[in-house]
């Protein structure tokens, strides 16, 4: 099978750069959201990326109209019609993707597969009310998507080989890395990083030494390019607090469970970088409020 | 800068070899560091008038050897305890994790970290609790991996490839423990288990099985 059209849904943060992953590449790209102005927003980010692309020496300048020439929007499941992928980027949320696959599953060919960029939910549960478990497969992608190689791929229970292989060889199209991982709850990067972060979080409450600490000891003895408070500040502790209550409610595991500071840390509004302090003081901070 | 003595009492995991901390240190140094592992319990009438004393730790806490409540018997507030990071059969690195208890004062921490730093390394301060900072935050991550491992989430170097791409780390877990050896994984983190009594430390079997082919 040859896949040479692909559809995104969901324009928010990972839809846009998964979309300027799968154009820039040299695929016909359809983005699909609920909302007009979020293609409209889509659609001018990926522009304003692929600007700086070139301006960085990274994009020719005559591949930059190319690119964006490949680039449509739809706000309608039949504008999706005529993919061979659709990448689904949309909330969190089962129930907001069993219905976003099977509307799509009425107006798609046969040969489209699904697959979905969940970071928490279980594939085989999306594939099972997608209408087509059998080609439905997860294709998991790093934050910024533009930016990041790395896709975790997973066949959930039902899905076929021949949808893996086929999800696997367009990935490396894309001249994105796959690897492969078990259909099983944060697949390899959020299983280990969640409780993680989440350990160095309990060092700072129970007192054992300062974040700055922390991350300055973390990052001279393991060669790890930020620490891990400092890694939670750009998280923020909002969305630590969701993987947590995702992670622990899926495996029950104690390292996974949200700890109390990060609620503390919520309610006093100390987010981390986004909101000016979380673990560290941005308050001098230049890119605080870009 | 800080001028210090060493007192060697045993094997230093710490400096194995020589080092610009070994060589900068003075006969008539005012401060005392304690190298080695065979201090066990250290006589605070040997302190003199040191400025400071740093007892070098292995998974022990500095309560050990600096008592549990602070008092002219034991609880001496000069009295610091450190370790460099160093994986298993791994050199020595730039880490220093500096202890401290609730009573040691400012000036010896300060003195301490100063004759630590003058020598090129770069110092962590953390209080007295098991594993400080490293071990505390490595041992739980390399053991789940060995776990996941074993239940086939991905291949060894999917896992590596994985956490290093999507990380940034320079080298994957299954990596490093191969590199710097099972065995000693399950030693510290043995340690760390009976110390702390918390499941995520307990020695995945991988590390089980290379201690007890290791015949140690
Ligand atoms: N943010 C991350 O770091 C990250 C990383 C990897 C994977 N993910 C996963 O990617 C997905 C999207 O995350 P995000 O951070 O981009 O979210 P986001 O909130 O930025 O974007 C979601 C977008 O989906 C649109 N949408 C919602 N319901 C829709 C529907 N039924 N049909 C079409 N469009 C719809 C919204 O209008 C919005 O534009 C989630 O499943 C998330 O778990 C996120």
């Amino acid at each position: 099978m040859t896949i040479k059209t692909v559809g995104v849904a969901g324009c928010g943060t990972m839809g846009t750069g998964i979309a300027i992953v799968a154009a820039r590449a040299g695929f016909a790209t359809v983005l699909y959201d609920t909302q007009e102005p979020a293609l409209e927003r889509a659609r001018g980010q990926i522009e304003a990326f692929l600007r700086k692309s070139v301006e960085r020496g990274k994009l020719d300048a005559e591949e930059l109209p190319k690119i964006m020439e490949r680039v449509s929007g739809t706000t309608t499941h039949q504008g999706m019609a005529g993919c061979d992928i659709i990448i689904e980027a949309v909330f969190e949320d089962l129930e907001v993707k069993h219905a976003l696959f099977a509307g799509l599953d009425a107006v798609c060919p046969p040969h489209t597969i699904f697959a979905s960029n969940t970071s928490t939910i279980s594939i085989t549960e999306i594939a099972g009310g997608s209408g087509r478990a059998d080609r439905t497969v997860g294709m998991h992608f790093c934050l910024p998507a533009q930016l990041m190689k790395l896709v975790e791929m997973s066949p959930g229970l039902t899905t076929s080989d021949e949808t893996f292989a086929a999800a696997w060889e367009f990935c490396e199209a894309m001249k994105q890395v796959p690897v492969k991982t078990q259909d099983t709850p944060g697949f390899i990067l959020n299983y280990f990083l969640i409780p993680f972060n989440n350990d160095a979080i309990r060092l700072v409450e129970q007192g054992v030494a300062e974040p700055a600490e922390i991350d300055k000891a973390i990052k001279t003895a393991l060669g790890y390019p930020m620490g891990p408070l400092e890694l939670l500040d750009l998280v923020g502790m909002d969305t630590q607090k969701l993987l947590c209550e995702a992670m622990h409610g899926l495996t029950n595991e104690p390292r996974a469970a949200c700890p109390p500071l990060v609620r503390r840390m919520i309610a006093a509004g100390h987010l981390g970088k986004k909101s000016g302090r979380g673990f560290h003081d941005y308050a001098d901070s230049k890119t605080f409020g870009a | 800068m800080a001028s210090y003595r060493i007192v060697t009492s045993g094997k230093s995991r710490s400096f194995p070899t020589s080092h610009e901390f070994i060589e900068a240190a003075d006969e008539s140094g005012a401060g005392l560091v304690m190298l080695g592992s065979d201090h066990a319990l250290v006589d605070g009438g040997a302190f003199g008038d040191a400025p400071f004393v740093a007892v070098e730790l292995g998974s022990e806490c500095l309560g050990v050897h600096g008592g549990l409540a602070s008092g002219p018997a034991n609880g001496d507030g000069r009295l610091v305890g450190f370790a460099r990071f160093r994986l298993g059969t791994a050199e020595p690195g730039q880490l220093v994790e500096l202890v401290r208890q609730p009573w040691t004062t400012p000036e010896a921490l300060d003195a301490a970290r100063a004759a630590f730093e003058a020598a090129g390394l770069t110092v962590a301060v953390c209080e007295d609790f098991p594993g400080r900072i490293i071990d505390r935050l490595l041992r739980p991550y390399l053991n789940a991996t060995l776990r996941r491992l074993d239940e086939k989430l991905a291949t060894a170097e999917d896992l590596d490839r994985t956490l290093c791409m999507g990380l940034g780390y320079p080298e994957g877990p299954i990596a490093l423990l191969n590199r710097t050896g099972l065995a000693e994984h399950f030693d510290v983190t043995q340690a760390l288990y009976e110390a702390l009594g918390q499941e995520p430390y307990a020695p995945a079997r991988a590390a089980r099985v290379a201690k007890a082919r290791s015949g140690g």
